[in-house]
């Protein structure tokens, strides 16, 4: 075999070794008697390494690995979203572990390993690479589901999401054989090359296996039809890995969608309309099913089933501009989307809750910060400007319109004002609901306030200043579009 | 491609197991009795219902055996292209078998090895 194109090259990898090295560190030191202690500081330390890392390499276009991993503008971007992810749900989740009785360093190696599959996912083009980032992405996440061990509705979610997940690799997997069997490459670079002549001679196998991938992947960015299992995995799984759920897994399908759908098979026309319809039942299930909820997870988990309806918009219509608007809408999700979960993961953190609508009487008048900022996630939530939601919602949305997807624009349009009702609830039931108990006070630390600054920085920073970061996520396109 | 093989294969797989289910079916004759239809457990009676917990030390058994498995799934195409990919190959399963080496260690600290 000739190694001389391999480019066997371990700093591309630079960002995953840091992962891999510390999430090993943490489990090897958790099992002696003094390291138990050392989770938390390593698993932070491992993110910051691999944050640092991958800014590094931002701007550099580079294979490696037998062309099997790619570092792009793309794959940075994304991994930065994957880092930040981490380290906001990271800060937010020890206090929480710890009133939970639940803090074992294991759980910090896990987060740290279900990035690095994240990050692998979104660094390459190769569909079996795609398939190997899923799974490593996966494992870990069905165990931080069901991590809070007695109780049983952890472990309902950890089963659940174990089995819905295993189905959905199938699917995925079976897909990829398909497309396999119709080219005789896993490389989407020469699928997009032999695209037509591979539509030409085999296009059932094509056609199969694409529609295959994409329902797997639905199932992991929460797509309707296959969301049902989100409601119930986000309830039941412990706070601050609901936060890391809503938010990690989403973006790195939806960073595998997008190199494989307007990257991959970017010519394949009827996959638009494909996408039209499962971007439209999204917003529509998720925002409606989220008007009837009681509890503020489950609500929350059918907002981010919705919110993954209008990054599915983005993908429906395709081409720079509307991707990366897609791209700088997931940006601006994952800061308000985990602001909002860190203010939910610190109420949780007090004895007999259950993050029901009622338990948050009261809350302004004994925490207004808390509540001024929780006002300002559920703003940014339902795109009120000048919020980070606002910008995102109206670039996907003229960018649709653009695009000639009047309709869907006005669908998508429609939805939201729908979800500003379940939204504004929250803010009602703090402010302006009157308390029948006193509100119980919550506890806070360092930690916990810098996960809530850098959240509502980036809620706002990216609001005021979309432009900059528009740029910045076309620049990330510029790679392969 | 020639598919007809693969036809005739699959074929001749439900062929020999239908025609089995069939003669046996048509030609053993049937005589129920208490005794036999009980459960077959290796000529014993048999105690308590079958819905039982297992003890959870074989899963982790398991789990451990997996980590050889793999490792020996891994080594032996490995082993095959040694010679052409030198000492980068060398490097490479280093870290694999190292990985692998880990999952061990933390086992076995944790007390799996030893059964309760």
């Amino acid at each position: 075999m000739n190694l001389s194109g391999a480019n066997i090259d371990f700093t591309l990898l630079l960002p995953e070794i840091s992962l891999a090295i510390c999430g090993f560190a943490i489990l090897l030191l958790g099992v002696t008697k003094r390291g138990k202690d050392f989770g938390f500081g390593l698993g932070l330390f491992g993110l910051i390494a691999a944050l640092a890392f991958t800014v590094q390499q931002w701007g550099t276009l580079e294979t490696g690995f037998f062309g099997m991993v790619t570092k792009d503008g793309f794959s940075s971007l994304y991994n930065i979203i994957f880092l930040l992810a981490g380290i906001i749900s990271l800060l937010i989740a020890q206090t929480y572990l710890r009133a939970k009785k639940i803090d074992k360093p294991e759980y910090y190696a896990l987060v740290l390993f279900s990035i690095l599959g994240m990050m692998v996912m979104a660094s390459s083009y190769d569909l079996i690479i795609i398939f190997i980032g899923l799974e490593i992405m996966s494992i870990p996440l069905y165990v931080l589901a069901g991590f809070h061990r007695f109780n049983p509705k952890s472990n309902e979610a950890g089963i659940k999401y174990f089995i819905i997940g295993a189905f959905a690799s199938g699917f995925l997997l079976y897909g990829i054989a398909l497309v396999y069997g119709a080219g005789a490459t896993t490389d989407l670079r020469l699928i997009a090359a032999n695209y037509h002549s591979m539509a030409q001679q085999a296009p059932l196998l094509l056609y199969a296996g694409v529609a295959l991938i994409l329902i797997g992947f639905g199932f992991k960015v929460g797509a309707v039809p296959f969301h049902m299992w989100a409601p119930d995995v986000y309830q039941g799984a412990p706070t601050p890995v609901t936060a890391f759920f809503s938010v990690g897994p989403k973006a790195a399908g939806f960073a595998a969608l997008m190199r494989i759908l307007d990257f991959g098979f970017d010519s394949m026309d009827e996959i638009q309309s494909v996408l039209w319809i499962l971007a439209v039942l999204t917003m529509a299930v998720g925002n409606i099913l989220a008007l009837f909820q009681d509890n503020i997870k489950r609500m929350l988990a059918y907002s981010s089933i919705a919110h993954a309806g209008y990054i599915l918009v983005a993908l429906t219509v395709g081409g720079e501009g509307a991707v990366a608007s897609g791209l700088y809408y997931l940006l601006g999700y994952t800061f308000f989307n985990l602001g909002a979960f860190a203010i939910l993961t610190i109420l949780d953190t007090r004895d007999g809750t259950d993050s029901r609508f009622s338990e948050l009487t009261g809350m302004a008048s004994r925490h207004p910060f808390l509540a001024t900022l929780l006002a300002i996630f559920m703003f940014s939530l339902a795109g009120f400007p000048p919020t980070a939601g606002f910008f995102g919602k109206l670039y996907i949305f003229s960018g649709a319109v653009e695009g000639g997807f009047i309709w869907l624009a006005i669908i998508g349009v429609m939805t939201s004002f729908v979800s500003v009702y379940y939204y504004l609830r929250v803010v009602v039931a703090c402010f302006f609901t009157k308390a029948d108990h006193p509100f119980q006070q919550v506890a806070m630390n360092p930690y916990l306030a810098l996960a809530l600054i850098i959240t509502a920085v980036g809620a706002l920073g990216l609001g005021l200043f979309p432009s900059s970061w528009i740029d910045l996520s076309r620049q990330a396109f510029a790679s392969f579009l | 491609m020639d598919y007809f093989f693969v036809a005739l294969f699959v074929g001749m797989a439900f062929a020999l197991v239908g025609g089995g289910l069939a003669i046996s079916y048509l030609v053993a004759p049937n005589r129920p009795n208490k005794v036999k239809s009980q459960p077959y457990e290796c000529g014993e009676h048999t105690v308590g219902p079958s819905w039982v917990h297992f003890n959870v030390g074989y899963y982790l058994f398991a789990l451990l055996f997996l980590v050889f498995d793999v490792e020996a799934a891994f080594l032996y195409p490995w082993a095959l292209v040694f010679r052409e990919f030198g000492l980068i190959a060398l490097f490479e399963v280093g870290i694999f078998i190292v990985i692998l080496l880990f999952a061990l260690v933390y086992a076995w600290k944790k007390g799996v090895l030893e059964w309760v």
